[in-house]
């Protein structure tokens, strides 16, 4: 069965040009880029060319502020992990309610290592309150981390105001740009972001690397200590392949990114405004301005998430719920709860998330199956009109 | 991934049974819609006889609620609420071909909701009778102590884990994990101390019949778990007052040490269990 695929904020497709670009450092090229050896050597220089696509895509001017890692949750772990070392007088951490886990995790097990954490709340479109972070900064604050765009609902935050803030009080500035690297596009040479995470595989590149941004002049503690790759900044052997991957998937992203703000946004438009006008009883989750261009989450009332997910699977269709029963938990997304989604939606919601891979005929193929699933579920709930 | 046997997948697909019966003699409703799953379950019963002739379900829930609703009626049809009263959630799960741990409680839920539609026909609320000390235990799912205990019983429950997957309780903001932690080690101790019930059987004056009956009891539960656990069995092959005659299969077939087998574990479990004048005999083909 053709598999129509709309869970682009899980993962991606890795680029066809981003496998060739990779295919030589599987085979033949396998040399250790740390070798004296001209065949090791000389990989350091693909490596090197990878950190400058990246570096394009960021719009960051010193290539030495770029650091490899393994995945967004090593990015993220190292920023906060680094930001606390290097501050140890300092023990308090500002973020969200509606951060990923690879931040509210570790901002959990840090309050039970002393820390203490202010999670600023989000209302009802997802977004925070400028002026609730404003007082929450105090003498003792060491860090601010706060996501660039939401990976449930896809709102984007107002990154430019709260670097600023940050800079103003002195404090560190991370943020989570997993979702927003690609997607939209920024110049970190006019934000005054200091560290800043983003993933392969949310941009066509492949599962299993990522990369730090490091604004120069931010104190830094290495998180994985080993030897003196990146610096000294995170040792290990590089991940060469998909390094190159990568910057591959990078150098591609900025090539489209206009497509991805106008063809692929006219497409998640298109699906979102269809779904609205074609089945009563639903809403769309999130601010819709201040949203990436290729996500739309959007509730089914009186349904439940998994039996929707379910019988759109039975058609190929592969998309993501919020709902109790695919959070791998009994309660429903914490980014829904948060924003205060009424509770007869709350665990009937879907995410959508597009690529540029996605075509008319997906969105047809949608809008072909969905509406009979929706009313079907229905009439299976006591609640279902 | 979806986690789920064919004959959930199937009832998913296809349920059986939606909708609701109208003015139907019982009506059984579970859940609610901020829990994450709920249940109405509406019954046709035949006065004079006490029986289930026809059963409708409507469900908000995942698959493998959806599927255990559908199951659920599908079972109870037939039946007479005597029989029904009887069905676990244990039975739905099995009818189902299992259940993953975490959606035990769906299971949990049809059984609930029939329950209620029992005591509905028998012209009593439920509730009624649950009253007295009951305590909420998850706030989020209000999930009270009775109901713990009772899963904790019933499905030989032993962590808060699986209390979670059977009950949801400590599920949601997960406060009550240490009181539920409690309740599991206060009914486990106090299950310990309790005499064990297969002893007070034990050499009482019994009818052939009995002893029949607890000889081949303890055969299957004291003995053949630890000879398969070494690929070997054994099977009863007659009983002629005392003397009990089995023969032995598997690895046992061949094995020198079957004459010590026979002695120290056989005939020795037999005298502890049934009687001590037990003797125990080998048959070989």
């Amino acid at each position: 069965m053709r598999v129509t695929y709309v869970d682009n904020n899980a993962t991606t497709a890795v680029a066809p040009e981003v496998f060739e670009a990779m295919k030589p450092f599987l085979t033949t090229r396998y040399g250790n880029p740390s070798s004296m050896h001209a065949f090791g050597g000389e990989v350091h220089h693909d490596i090197e060319e990878a950190r400058q696509n990246i570096a394009n895509l960021l719009g960051v001017s010193d290539l030495s502020e770029i650091i490899f890692t393994s995945c967004g949750t090593e990015s993220d772990n190292t920023a906060i992990m680094s930001t606390l070392r290097s501050n140890p007088d300092k023990r308090h951490i500002i973020t969200t309610k509606v951060e990923h886990p690879a931040i509210l995790s570790l901002c959990r097990y840090l309050e039970t290592a002393g820390y203490r954490v202010t999670y600023l709340n989000v209302d009802g479109e997802g977004l925070i309150d400028i002026n609730e972070l404003r007082s929450a900064i105090d003498h003792d604050t060491a860090l601010v981390s706060v996501m660039y765009a939401n990976n449930e609902t896809g709102v984007i935050f107002p990154i430019e105001e709260i670097a600023e803030i940050a800079r103003v009080h002195n404090v560190v500035f991370h943020t989570d740009a997993v979702q927003a690297v690609g997607k939209i596009p920024f110049k970190l040479t006019e934000i005054p972001v200091d560290l800043l995470s983003l993933s392969g595989h949310k941009l066509h590149a492949p599962k299993g690397v990522g990369a730090l941004y490091v604004r120069r002049g931010t104190k830094f503690s290495p998180f994985l200590i080993g030897g003196h790759q990146e610096g000294g900044r995170r040792g290990g052997t590089e991940n060469v392949a998909s390094v190159v991957g990568l910057g591959k998937a990078c150098a591609l992203a900025q090539a489209h990114i206009i497509e991805e703000n106008s063809r692929v946004k006219i497409l998640r438009d298109k699906l979102e405004k269809e779904i609205l006008q074609k089945i009563p009883h639903t809403r769309v989750n999130g601010n819709r301005e201040k949203r990436l261009p290729n996500t739309t989450n959007i509730s089914f009332e009186f349904i439940e998430g998994e039996a929707i997910l379910l019988m759109l699977d039975e058609k190929g269709i592969a998309a993501s719920s919020g709902s109790a029963c695919t959070s791998g938990s009994l309660t429903p997304s914490h980014v829904l709860r948060g924003m205060g989604v009424p509770f007869t939606y709350l665990q009937g919601s879907i995410r959508f998330s597009l690529s540029r891979y996605n075509t008319e005929e997906d969105i047809g193929y949608i809008m072909e199956h969905l509406p009979p699933v929706i009313k079907r579920l229905r009439e299976i709930s006591p609640y279902g009109k | 991934m979806w986690d789920y046997s064919e004959k959930v997948k199937e009832l998913f697909k296809n349920p059986r049974n939606v909708g609701e019966i109208e003015n139907p003699e019982a009506v059984g409703e579970v859940g609610s819609i901020i829990c994450g799953d709920a249940l109405k379950l509406t019954l046709r019963v035949d006065k004079k006889t006490d029986t289930i002739s026809d059963a409708k379900f409507k469900t908000f829930g995942c698959a493998s609620a959806i599927a255990s609703s559908s199951a659920l009626t599908e079972m109870i049809k037939g039946m007479t609420i005597e029989q029904a009263a009887k069905i676990t959630n244990q039975d739905i799960a099995q009818y189902l071909g299992g259940l993953p741990e975490e959606k035990m409680h769906c299971s949990v839920m049809g059984m609930e909701a029939l329950e209620v539609a029992i005591a509905n026909y028998r012209g009593r609320a439920i509730k009624k009778e649950m009253v007295g000390e009951e305590k909420i235990i998850c706030k989020c799912f209000s999930v009270t102590d009775k109901k713990i205990v009772r899963a904790i019983k019933e499905n030989n429950l032993r962590s808060v884990e699986e209390v979670t997957n059977y009950t949801k309780a400590g599920g949601g903001c997960g406060k009550c994990k240490p009181e539920i932690e409690k309740l599991l080690k206060e009914f486990w101790e106090k299950e310990s101390t309790k005499p064990v019930p297969k002893k007070i059987v034990q050499k009482q004056t019994l009818t052939n019949l009995q002893k029949i009956s607890l000889i081949q009891e303890t055969i299957e539960r004291e003995i053949r778990p630890s000879l398969k656990a070494d690929g070997g069995d054994i099977e009863l092959v007659d009983i002629d007052h005392n003397k009990v005659y089995v023969r032995f299969l598997g690895t046992c077939l061949g094995c020198p040490a079957t004459g010590i087998t026979l002695k120290a574990l056989v005939e020795s479990k037999l005298k502890e269990f049934v009687n001590d004048s037990i003797i125990v005999e080998e048959m070989k083909n």
